[in-house]
């Protein structure tokens, strides 16, 4: 059982990563497109910020040089990440079932993350361990995780029923929406079900997870727990295949489209990234567009089909 | 209203309309527009046009799409507008939006904030099929249908639609019920773009089956690269005009006023909407008094397009969008100015400003700046000596999307007010929050068959109510009210919805550039510079 339980996980984390990392690359190897920023931009100069203007306010903005606000942008970033700014300021309703929900997996996150650490020193450094850091290891990591689990389930249920109840959303609701929720109530469900159920003699969640770092089938988890983790672990692997990977398009529709802000100089790296897509063959078929797939963007663009003509 | 349509009845066979709103369905007016039943009717589409053109949407038809005669013309239809989705998501044919349609596409989350953000939505009493995500969605079902290959798994996970010419017919339709504010992007959590989702399709139709608006098309910008400018006006009549412009601004306001042209190495090259030369004649004379007392060095271009700010490219076609952008980085090129100054108009400030800077290469690229931040110079610093007594009047102003939400040019034009408008109020909300005039992305110039009354009740009536609130302390019709509309396109809008309610009439509701109130209290011009009178 232990042995199925592990490669899950680590089956899990890679396909996790992978694709996560695969879309993120994707999206990234995007050819540079034409502006379409928003404004407020948090990077601008703070005193612009305020309002929501650019550097275009300035007069001959051309010939100032630009600081980058981090701080404004971070302003912005971190709690948005954190506590789903956007949604709290203009869809509260939502916000109250999405933000548990999603707070509840970056805790379950930490939980791991914390669980980790705790497995690693107490392979490499039991002594450490052994006293109260390894108490306080214990009671935060439960505490964070149990937290974390409870927070996401309420999350999912609460977010589940809106989909269900709400007229607004039900046009757009599909069957795959459904069978996402339901795949994390189920998953966190049997996941908390066997944490609480498991039988006194049960491996502590720690000597689990030095148990999967040491891959030592001597370990032996119970079936229900077994089967919330494998479940848990398939869930990681199929976020990332669906548009539950938000974590990864929500960076670029921000910092590569909202926020993108970068102005084109000339003999700059924009400028000769323009160039190359100038030599791009469109096949757009409309007869104005005199696009074959030969001439270039270029040649379409310098192209005027009515010059001299008659009105 | 009609019940709650599916994304599915937009494949529904045949021609009969999905929706239909009337004005009791409507969001309400505050005073003195608050009665349904005194709102003008709707005018219904003709039976001719019924019978020849694809109007199965709503109440309204924009594109005037012929009906294809055979089955075999339609499924022909529907296989070039599979092509054309394909070619969206290539580099090669889209490498200009590529990457933010594709997030897009594949990150709504369909939690419907954006919703509450859509003043079309709002205005129309919430009818489904204005809702923002009710497009994009139909176009997200499509890609990961038709572009992505996807199978039963991915109908499952994404929803299916089927694909047919009713579908693209009403499509096209519906891609023209949006300003393309991107009002919704802003609120949106994850970042998707149901603006730029309508762009795409308007873009999807004209470069590949060829259907656009004929007002932004054939007499739009064909008409802009045939002759100049899209009024129609060669470089011979826009100089004449122009002089006889200076003649009569000479004479209303004492000084004598003179428009340079083609001035070699001049520091300004202001290019203006070339619509207000033709609607708006006050509005780059005013310009030219201001400059000239100003002393700044600039010129006006008769080259193609030199003169004409205008670029409805902007709106749906990319190629029509750079050749025009390309033709005024010519004329600025040709001069050796030291920069261009857009005039007042919203979508000419975002196409050559922010979206041209990833056009234009080399010796085209010369800096581009907005008139705003020009007059904001110009009135600040004290060149000009004015008199903010005589613009004791309620002035309000109106943010044109362009400039602000997609520009971030949002202080200079209310320092200016601030200075010189003793009655000036904000709307509300305003600045980047700010709400479409309802004529924004086209719909101020497009009036064919009924496309005015959807655009009165239903695009401009958030804006109306925004304007009846700013000036609710003064619904008094022996006090005059300005509603400063930096931008020809929302001028346009506001001169046709003003008119349709009456409101110049009934309230003394005038609209205006923000020029013709810096000439109106300039001392060393006449007084009365805005003369109160409807045009």
């Amino acid at each position: 059982m232990s042995v199925l339980v592990y490669l899950a996980l680590y089956a899990g984390a890679a396909v996790f990563v992978a694709a996560s990392l695969v879309r993120a690359w994707m999206y990234a190897r995007a050819p540079l497109h034409l502006r379409w920023e928003l404004y407020p931009v948090p990077h601008e100069d703070p005193a612009k910020v305020k309002h929501g203007g650019s550097y275009f306010e300035d007069k001959d903005w051309w010939t100032h040089k630009r600081a980058y606000n981090l701080a404004g942008e971070l302003g912005v970033m971190v709690p948005e990440m954190l506590f789903l700014k956007a949604l709290h300021e203009f869809n509260r309703k939502l916000w109250y079932r999405s933000f548990p929900f999603h707070f509840g997996l970056y805790l379950l996150i930490g939980a791991c993350g914390l669980l980790l650490l705790a497995a690693l020193l107490g392979l490499f450094a039991p002594a450490l361990m052994a006293g109260a850091l390894g108490m306080a290891f214990h009671w935060l990591y439960t505490v964070v995780g149990v937290a974390g689990v409870a927070l996401a389930l309420v999350g999912a249920v609460g977010l589940l029923h809106r989909r269900l109840t709400d007229e607004d959303l039900k046009t757009y609701t599909t069957a795959g929406d459904i069978f996402n929720l339901l795949f994390f109530i189920v998953s966190f469900g049997v996941l908390c079900a066997g944490f609480l159920l498991r039988g006194p003699g049960a491996p502590g969640v720690l000597a689990m997870v030095q148990g999967l770092l040491t891959f030592n089938r001597t370990i032996e988890v119970p079936g229900l727990l077994a089967v919330g983790i494998v479940l848990c672990a398939l869930l990681a692997a199929y976020i990332p295949l669906t548009h539950m990977s938000h974590f990864v398009g929500k960076y670029f529709t921000y910092h590569d489209v909202r926020w993108n802000d970068q102005v084109n100089l000339r003999g700059s790296k924009i400028e000769a990234k323009l160039v190359e897509y100038l030599t791009y063959k469109p096949t757009w078929s409309a007869p104005h567009v005199t696009a074959d797939g030969k001439r270039t963007w270029a040649d379409v663009a310098t192209t005027n089909p009515w010059e001299g003509a008659k009105k | 209203m009609t019940d709650k349509i599916k994304l599915t009845d937009m494949s529904l066979p045949g021609r009969k309309p999905l929706a239909h709103v009337e004005n009791k369905d409507l969001m309400p007016l505050p005073y003195p527009l608050e009665s349904p039943e005194k709102d003008h009717g709707w005018t219904a589409l003709t039976e001719k046009v019924m019978g020849a053109v694809e109007c199965g949407l709503d109440d309204t038809c924009a594109l005037n799409i012929p009906q294809p005669k055979t089955k075999e013309e339609e499924d022909e239809l529907v296989k070039k507008f599979l092509a054309g989705l394909d070619k969206l998501f290539t580099k090669e044919n889209n490498w200009t939006f590529l990457q933010p349609l594709v997030l897009s596409m594949e990150h709504c989350a369909k939690c419907q904030t954006c919703s509450d953000a859509c003043h079309i939505y709002e205005a129309s009493g919430g009818n489904e099929l204005y809702r923002p995500t009710f497009r994009s969605e139909i176009v997200r079902r499509l890609y990961f249908k038709s572009v992505k290959h996807g199978g039963v798994l991915s109908a499952w996970q994404h929803g299916d639609i089927e694909i047919n010419w009713p579908l693209v017919a009403r499509l096209a339709e519906l891609a023209y019920r949006c300003n393309l504010c991107r009002r919704c992007a802003q609120t949106c959590p994850i970042g998707a773009d149901n603006g730029l989702v309508a762009h795409e399709l308007r873009k999807l139709f004209s470069m590949e089956l060829g259907i656009s608006a004929k007002e932004c098309h054939d007499n739009g910008s064909v008409l802009q690269l045939k002759v100049g400018s899209s009024t129609g006006m060669s470089s011979l009549v826009v100089k004449d005009n122009i002089e006889f412009i200076d003649e009569d601004m000479t004479e209303k306001t004492g000084i004598k006023v003179e428009t340079p042209w083609d001035v070699e190495g001049a520091d300004v090259l202001l290019i203006h909407n070339a619509g207000e030369i033709m609607a708006w004649p006050e509005n780059p004379g005013a310009f030219a008094v201001i400059l000239n007392a100003a002393g700044i060095k600039w010129t006006l271009s008769s080259e193609l397009a030199g003169y004409d700010s205008i670029n409805y490219g902007l709106w749906y076609d990319d190629a029509q969008f750079a050749r025009v952008a390309i033709k005024h980085a010519q004329a600025a090129k040709k001069l050796g100015v030291k920069k261009i100054v857009l005039g007042e108009c919203g979508h000419a400030h975002k196409a050559l400003s922010v979206i041209a800077d990833r056009v234009l290469t080399g010796d085209l690229n010369i800096p581009r700046e907005s008139s705003m931040t020009l007059l904001r110079d110009i009135v600040m610093n004290g060149r000009l000596k004015l008199d903010p007594s005589r613009n004791d009047f309620p002035v309000t102003l109106h943010d044109p999307c362009n400039m602000v939400r997609l520009m971030g040019v949002v202080e200079p034009q209310r320092e200016v007010i601030r200075k010189i408008c003793p009655q000036f109020r904000e709307m509300w909300p305003h600045g980047v929050d700010n709400y479409c005039c309802g004529g924004g992305s086209g719909f101020a110039i497009m009036s064919g068959n009924n496309f005015q009354d959807w655009r009165f009740h239903v695009s401009g009536r958030k804006k109306m109510e925004q304007v009846l609130n700013a000036f609710s302390d003064c619904m008094d019709p022996s006090i005059h009210k300005y509603i400063c509309a930096p931008c020809s396109n929302c001028k346009g809008q506001f001169r046709d919805m003003l008119a349709y309610y009456d409101m110049w009439a009934k309230q003394s509701i005038l609209y205006g550039g923000l020029v013709e109130l810096i000439v109106n209290c300039m001392v060393d011009a006449k007084p009365g510079f805005i003369d109160w009178e409807w045009h």
